[in-house]
C-alpha cells in the first residue's frame, strides 16, 4: 500500500507510520519542521525490511495554502497514493483555552477548518484514482459534551460528523473513510498530563489503526475498550454530565 | 480523555522505592534538555539514580525520543535518539542478523540509560562494556547549556566520565554505536547444575573459556557443604546450520497485575522456590538451541515482576569481589549472606573480564554477586555488612542497582572518584546536573 501520512514525526502519526513501513509498506511523510521530517525518514528508512528510503514534504496544518504542494509531491513521489492518514492536531487543555481564546481560536480552526479542508484536498485525489482510504483521527472527545474538553471535544465532534458524512456520501464511489477515535494514549501531546485508566501505548494503538484501514472500518476506537466507555457515557443522564468532573 | 490533575506524587526505581517527583516525558530531548536537572530511561535502575534530588520534583524521561537516525547494513553502525529501548532495538535487528555488542540482562532500558550505567553483560569477559568500548559517539546537552559531540577520539575526557557517569555529565541525546552482526537468531547454549560454590568457581572458568555468554545463578539459601550450588549458563550464537533457518517464535510474557502483599515473598517462599528451580533442571547438563529472549532476558518474561516485592519495595545489592580476593573472598561472601539470612529471591553470579576504560565503570576483573533483597528495617546494616566486606576486599558495587550505600563507604570503594569529580568541575561547576543518588553518594548539593 502506497500511504501519505500528515502528522509523522510526531505521536500517533509516528507510530502508524512504523507501523505501516515495518509490514512492508511505502510511505510519504507530511509535517510542518523540515528537521524532524528528515529524523523521521530516517528512522522509517532504517525500519523499513527492504531500507528503501522515505520521502517528506512540507505541510503546515495552520496555513492550507501548503495542502495541494503537499498532496502533489506524495503523488510525485509514490506514483499513486492509496491511502491519506491524517494524524496532526494541535491540543490545549479547557483551562488554558478559557485563559486564552486565541488558543482556543488556533485549536478550532486547526483540528477543525483547516483538517476537513485538508481531508477535502485528498478526498478529491483519492476519488480520481477510482477511492481510495481516508484514515482520520478524531477522538473520544468528540461523543459527547465534557467539561475538561468542551472546545477540543467541540472541534473533534465537527470532525467525526464530517467524516461520518463523507462515508455516507462517497462509500459508493470507492472512498473507504475511517474515523480513529482514541482514548487517551500516552504520546508527547498527552505528555504531562495523568494518564487514566484504560490509557493506551502508541504501539498498540497504531497495531489496530492499520487493521481498521485493512478493514476499511468506518469507526474505530482505540484501545479497544473505549467503545464501551463512550457508550456508557453517551447515555448518562444530563443531571449526572452536570455534577461530575469529566 | 484528558485530565489535569495534579502530577503523581512519587516517582520511583524498579526497587518500588519512591521519592517525591515526576518524569516530563518528551520526544524533542533537545529542547526538553535546557535546564532538566536529570535525564531518566524506562526506570530500571533499582534505586536513586534516575530520581530528582531532593529539592527538585522534575526529570526529563526520554523514552519518547526513540528514533532510529541512522543505519547502515554493511557495517551495523547505527545512531539513535537516546530514549529508543533495547527491546526496540532486537525486535527490528535480530532477525535482521544485527544484535547489540553488550546486553544486561533486561531488555526494557534505554540506549541513553546503557550508556549512563555502562552496562556490562554475559560477555563482559570477552565483550566489555556497552559504552566504554562499543559507543563510537555521544551528543549531549551539557550543563551550561551547550551541545557536545564526544566519542573516544573526540573529547575522550568528556565521553569515558559520561560513560558509566550516570547520567551527570550532561544529558544523553543521541547514540551511535556498532551493532555486532550474527550468524543466525539462535543461541546454542549448555547449562549445567552446580553441586557448590569451589565447583562454581572452577566451571565459571571453563564455561568462560568457551562461551562468549555465561552467567550463573546460586540459591544463596543454601548452607554448609551445599552453599553456592546453582544453575551456570553459557552460550554462544548458534550457526547458521545449527538453526537451520528456524524463525524465530515470538515470546509470550506474564504480568504482575498488582504489587503482592508483604508476606507472599519470606524465607519459605524464596527457599522453595530456589529448590525447585535448582532441581527443575534436569538432566544436570543440557545443550541446545535456545531462544535469545529465554536466554538473555529471563525475567523480562514477567513484567512488573518489581511487583512480587509488594509496597516495601526492594533492592539490589551487585558488587565485584576481585580476583585478588580469589575463591576464598567469594566464599566469605556467601557466608556472611548466608550467615545474616539474607534472603535473596535471586542471586546471579558472573566471571567479569578487564576494568573498562569508563570513569565509573562498574566492573573490574573478578567475580560479580547480584542478589535482590526486600526491604525491611535490617536492609540497611545488611548492605553495610556486605559493603564492609567488599571494600576490606578491595570490590566496588554497581550504582545502578544501589540504595543503601553510604557516602563514607563508596569514597572507600571509589578510588576514581576524585577524577570524576575534576571533570565535573569542568563541565558543570555548579552541579546542575545531579540525582538523587548524586547527592546521596556523590556529596552534590541538595
Amino acid at each position: 500500500m502506497r500511504v501519505a501520512i500528515l502528522g509523522a514525526s510526531h505521536g500517533m502519526g509516528r507510530a502508524v507510520a512504523r507501523e505501516l513501513v515495518e509490514r512492508g509498506d511505502q510511505v510519504f511523510v507530511l509535517g510542518i519542521e523540515p528537521h524532524e521530517l528528515e529524523r523521521t525518514a530516517a528512522d522509517l528508512q532504517a525500519r523499513s525490511p527492504s531500507h528503501a528510503p522515505v520521502g517528506h514534504a512540507l505541510c503546515d496544518l495552520g496555513d492550507p495554502s501548503t495542502f495541494a504542494p503537499a498532496l502533489a509531491a506524495a503523488q510525485a513521489d509514490l506514483g499513486d497514493v492509496e491511502c491519506v492518514v491524517v494524524t496532526a492536531a494541535i491540543f490545549a487543555t479547557q483551562e488554558a483555552m478559557e485563559a486564552d481564546v486565541g488558543r482556543a481560536e488556533a485549536l478550532l480552526r486547526l483540528d477543525f477548518t483547516n483538517t476537513v479542508v485538508f481531508c477535502e484536498h485528498a478526498r478529491k485525489i483519492l476519488l480520481a484514482r477510482g477511492g481510495g482510504t481516508l484514515c482520520v483521527f478524531s477522538s473520544v472527545a468528540g461523543d459527547r459534551g465534557r467539561k475538561p474538553v468542551i472546545l477540543y471535544g467541540a472541534a473533534k465532534a465537527g470532525l467525526s460528523y464530517y467524516l461520518e458524512a463523507l462515508d455516507h456520501k462517497f462509500h459508493a464511489q470507492g472512498l473507504r473513510v475511517v474515523t480513529v477515535k482514541p482514548g487517551f494514549v500516552k504520546t508527547g501531546m498527552t505528555a504531562g498530563l495523568r494518564p487514566p485508566p484504560f490509557a493506551g501505548e502508541p504501539t498498540a494503538v497504531a497495531r489496530r489503526v492499520v487493521g481498521a484501514i485493512d478493514r476499511g472500518s468506518p469507526v474505530v476506537y482505540a484501545p479497544a475498550i473505549w467503545r464501551w466507555v463512550m457508550l456508557v457515557i453517551r447515555w448518562l443522564p444530563r443531571f449526572v454530565m452536570r455534577k461530575i468532573g469529566f | 480523555m484528558a485530565m489535569r490533575d495534579p502530577q503523581p506524587e512519587t516517582l520511583a526505581g524498579w526497587g518500588n522505592v519512591p521519592v517525591p517527583g515526576h518524569e516530563r516525558l518528551s520526544e524533542d530531548l533537545e529542547r526538553a534538555s535546557v535546564g532538566a536537572v536529570l535525564s531518566r530511561g524506562l526506570g530500571r535502575a533499582y534505586g536513586d539514580s534516575a530520581l530528582p534530588p531532593p529539592s527538585e520534583r522534575e526529570v526529563l524521561g526520554t523514552r519518547l525520543a526513540d528514533r532510529i537516525l541512522a543505519f547502515d547494513p554493511e557495517t551495523g553502525r547505527i545512531r539513535a535518539e537516546a530514549g529508543l529501548s533495547l527491546f526496540e532495538l532486537n525486535r527490528l535487528f535480530l532477525r535482521r542478523g544485527f544484535f547489540t555488542p553488550v546486553t544486561p540482562g533486561t531488555q526494557f532500558v534505554t540506549l541513553g540509560g546503557m550508556v549512563a550505567a555502562d552496562v556490562h553483560g554475559k560477555n563482559h569477559h570477552v565483550g566489555g562494556c556497552f559504552g566504554s568500548d562499543h559507543v563510537r559517539r555521544l551528543r549531549l546537552r551539557v550543563a551550561d547549556g551547550r551541545i557536545v559531540e564526544c566519542g573516544p577520539d573526540l573529547e575522550p575526557e568528556l565521553f569515558y566520565a559520561t560513560c558509566g557517569g550516570m547520567g551527570l555529565t550532561g544529558h544523553i541525546l543521541e547514540v551511535e554505536v556498532e551493532l555486532k552482526k550474527i550468524p543466525s537468531p539462535w543461541i546454542w547454549g549448555e547449562s549445567r547444575r552446580i553441586a557448590n560454590i569451589d565447583d562454581f568457581l572452577a566451571s565459571l572458568k571453563d564455561f568462560s573459556a568457551r562461551y562468549p555468554y555465561v552467567v550463573g545463578w546460586i540459591d544463596c539459601l543454601s548452607r554448609g557443604r551445599k552453599m553456592g550450588r546453582g544453575l551456570l549458563d553459557g552460550g554462544r550464537w548458534a550457526t547458521a546450520e545449527e538453526s537451520a533457518g528456524r524463525p524465530l517464535p515470538r515470546t509470550p510474557r506474564l504480568t504482575v497485575p498488582f504489587n503482592f502483599p508483604g508476606w507472599v515473598l519470606n524465607d519459605v517462599t524464596a527457599r522453595a522456590f530456589n529448590f525447585l528451580w535448582y532441581w527443575k533442571h534436569q538432566p544436570r547438563e543440557r545443550r541446545g538451541l535456545r531462544h535469545p529472549d529465554g536466554f538473555f532476558y529471563p525475567l523480562d518474561m514477567v513484567l512488573h515482576w518489581n511487583r512480587i516485592y509488594g509496597r516495601r519495595g526492594f533492592t539490589q545489592y551487585q558488587c565485584v569481589i576481585p580476583e585478588a580476593a580469589g575463591a576464598e573472598g567469594v566464599r566469605r561472601f556467601l557466608e556472611l549472606l548466608t550467615g545474616r539470612g539474607g534472603a535473596s529471591f535471586l542471586c546471579v553470579i558472573k566471571d567479569c573480564g578487564p576494568e573498562a576504560k569508563g570513569l565509573l565503570s562498574f566492573p573490574m576483573p573478578g567475580i560479580s554477586i547480584a542478589l535482590d533483597i526486600a526491604v525491611t528495617p535490617r536492609t540497611q546494616a545488611l548492605v553495610d555488612a556486605l559493603n564492609e566486606q567488599v571494600i576490606a576486599d578491595g570490590g566496588r558495587i554497581y550504582l545502578a542497582k544501589d540504595t543503601f550505600t553510604r557516602a563514607a563507604d563508596f569514597r572507600r570503594m571509589e578510588p576514581r572518584l576524585a577524577e570524576f569529580a575534576a571533570i565535573r568541575d569542568r563541565w558543570d561547576p555548579e552541579r546542575k546536573i545531579r540525582s538523587h543518588q548524586s547527592v546521596r553518594l556523590f556529596g552534590d548539593p541538595e
